[in-house]
């Protein structure tokens, strides 16, 4: 049920933000460019949920939006997995000071508050490590890195102990015996059988990317405009609290069903 | 005992002596310059007179040797001055440090007590369960600084009950508590349902009903404080949240706090301050997390030292 409620949500969103060049070419609009006789535009046929203070349509850029946000969700995802997954079955395959050196890191690294930093990191002048500034790309590859630096613990201390629950099993000093290399017990015989709590894990850390990402972009740090991200359209209708407050809700009740599609899955897996 | 926390405030210093170094390094690497933004403001200033500056401030030694005198400096005691506040470090931390703990203190407790309350409501009442459930979703799914503005728009915009921000009367703390309270509490509520399931389901409870006490008296004095001592750890594992949710409610509601001071630091370009505040930031998050270990251990002997 739950499973079914995640996937459903997620589907729905990031089928609409595949959707969303070509609702562009059918409204006729381009999510970008202002359009100042039309500012404040209430919803009509032509901009479904109405215009923002340029006049730029609201639904494209919500779904324009999506995208950014999407992307950034599964690219951190996929790169904390990765990482954590590398760094949990080292620590539990080599034990000693690795594993000690490993933990002590994520225990560091949870210990501390986490947004306050990422904003240190995200104030980085990209231009000073010889990146490109201002476009999209650099700023979606930055956010990634950086979240990913902090993304990887949760995922790396699961993939730990599960890892160590099935070296005590009898099947890997099976698969030791006849022969088979360390590499491939590890890659061929536990991580598949610590594949739940990993799917799991990687379900809550694109949620946790996704919340990320729209406060770096909220607090201005994050996706700069004018390209669209749910979180710098909720600082820009910030702004504009008394003259169109309702430009605040679409953004946000996005990030909430997307975050909350994420959870959903996460909760889903976890029972099955 | 006395060895963790001997072990644990080590770790603490070291765990602060990278974070500094690490952060020196990083914002060697922000856009901006001291000297050029010092010499902005006045045009018949050029590029001679920002070299001058720099040599005079010793900006133009390396990083590493800066760090270095920067560190003896804070060692003994002098935290130097602030560049965007034009004030005293220690004169700006302080003050902000007590805003913050008066809006993490009720924030804490407040999420604790209502998520324990919901959480307690859905073991006891199962019927009560799904509607706990999703709230909790709801809860922790919710951006902290969309609740922050819906809460805006409706109470101060809108309504005009509460004002929107400022710290001058103590009516400007009930939405910033209001939107960490929700944001946290379902940590607590999910923990504490299940927890209480658990303890619910041993025989001990049985026996208690069956002396035939009150469902109140077995629920609070007999089920909850064993249920209780692992929330204590979604409290040691929240305080770093926390500080963090600190940051963007205390932005969005124009609150002077640590996490306000944090951020108009980074973006002002104000190494010095952003520095100090992080450094203290940590430190109080990683004692408070110390803190909550601590009254664990000395509650629970069973979690092994």
């Amino acid at each position: 049920m739950k499973l079914r409620l995640g996937l459903g949500l997620l589907g729905a969103m990031a089928l609409a933000a595949l959707l969303a060049p070509a609702l562009a070419g059918l409204l006729g609009h381009d999510p970008d460019l202002p359009d100042l006789f039309n500012r404040f535009a209430p919803p009509s046929a032509s901009h479904p949920l109405g215009t923002d203070d340029l006049g730029r349509d609201m639904l494209l850029r919500l779904l324009f939006g999506a995208r950014v946000s999407l992307a950034v969700g599964l690219a951190v995802a996929l790169a904390a997995t990765g990482l954590g997954v590398v760094l949990g079955l080292l620590a539990a395959w080599r034990g000693g000071w690795v594993d000690a050196l490993l933990m002590r890191l994520a225990d560091g690294l949870l210990a501390l508050p986490a947004l306050p930093l990422l904003v240190v990191l995200a104030a980085v002048d990209p231009g000073k490590l010889g990146l490109p500034r201002g476009a999209v790309g650099t700023d979606i590859l930055r956010i990634v890195v950086i979240l990913t630096l902090f993304g990887w613990v949760g995922v790396a201390r699961l993939a730990r102990a599960a890892a160590l629950g099935e070296l005590a099993l009898d099947y890997v000093a099976a698969a030791r015996v006849s022969g088979a290399s360390e590499a491939r017990v590890m890659w061929r015989h536990v991580l598949p059988n610590i594949s739940g709590p990993i799917l799991v894990a990687a379900a809550l850390a694109v949620a946790g990317a996704i919340l990320a990402e729209s406060t770096l972009s909220f607090l201005g740090l994050g996706i700069a405009p004018p390209a669209p991200s749910w979180g710098n359209m909720l600082s820009n209708a910030q702004e504009l609290v008394f003259s169109a407050p309702l430009g605040a809700v679409w953004p946000g009740l996005a990030i909430l069903l997307t975050v909350a599609g994420c959870s959903l899955l996460a909760d889903g897996l976890r029972r099955r | 005992m006395l060895r963790l926390l001997g072990c644990r405030l080590v770790q603490m210093l070291v765990t602060l002596t990278l974070l500094s170094a690490v952060i020196w390094l990083l914002i060697g690497l922000m856009p901006g310059d001291p000297a050029e933004l010092a010499i902005a403001a006045d045009p018949r200033l050029g590029p001679e007179d920002a070299a001058r500056l720099r040599a005079l401030h010793g900006l133009d030694k390396p990083l590493s040797e800066r760090y270095l005198a920067w560190a003896a400096a804070v060692l003994h005691g002098q935290f130097g001055y602030s560049r965007l506040f034009a004030q005293p470090v220690a004169a700006l931390l302080w003050p902000a440090l007590g805003s913050s703990l008066v809006l993490l203190g009720l924030a804490l407790g407040l999420s604790a007590g209502i998520g324990i309350a919901l959480g307690v409501l859905a073991a006891a009442r199962p019927r009560w369960a799904p509607a706990v459930e999703t709230l909790a979703v709801l809860a922790q799914s919710t951006p902290s600084f969309w609740l922050g503005m819906l809460f805006i728009i409706l109470f101060a915009v809108t309504l005009g009950w509460l004002p929107a921000g400022g710290a001058e009367e103590w009516s400007a703390l009930v939405l910033p508590v209001a939107t960490l309270v929700v944001v946290n509490l379902a940590a607590y509520a999910r923990h504490a349902a299940s927890a209480m399931a658990g303890v619910l389901a041993l025989p001990y409870i049985t026996t208690a009903r069956a002396k035939g006490l009150a469902e109140a008296t077995v629920l609070w004095r007999h089920a909850f404080p064993n249920a209780a001592l692992p929330l204590l750890t979604v409290a040691a594992l929240d305080a770093g949240s926390l500080v963090s949710g600190a940051l963007v409610t205390e932005t969005i509601f124009a609150r002077p706090g640590m996490g306000k001071l944090i951020y108009d630091a980074v973006m002002g370009n104000d190494y010095n301050l952003a520095l100090l505040a992080l450094l203290l930031a940590a430190a109080v998050t990683m004692l408070a997390t110390l803190a909550a270990d601590l009254a664990q251990r000395w509650l629970d002997p069973r979690v092994a030292p």
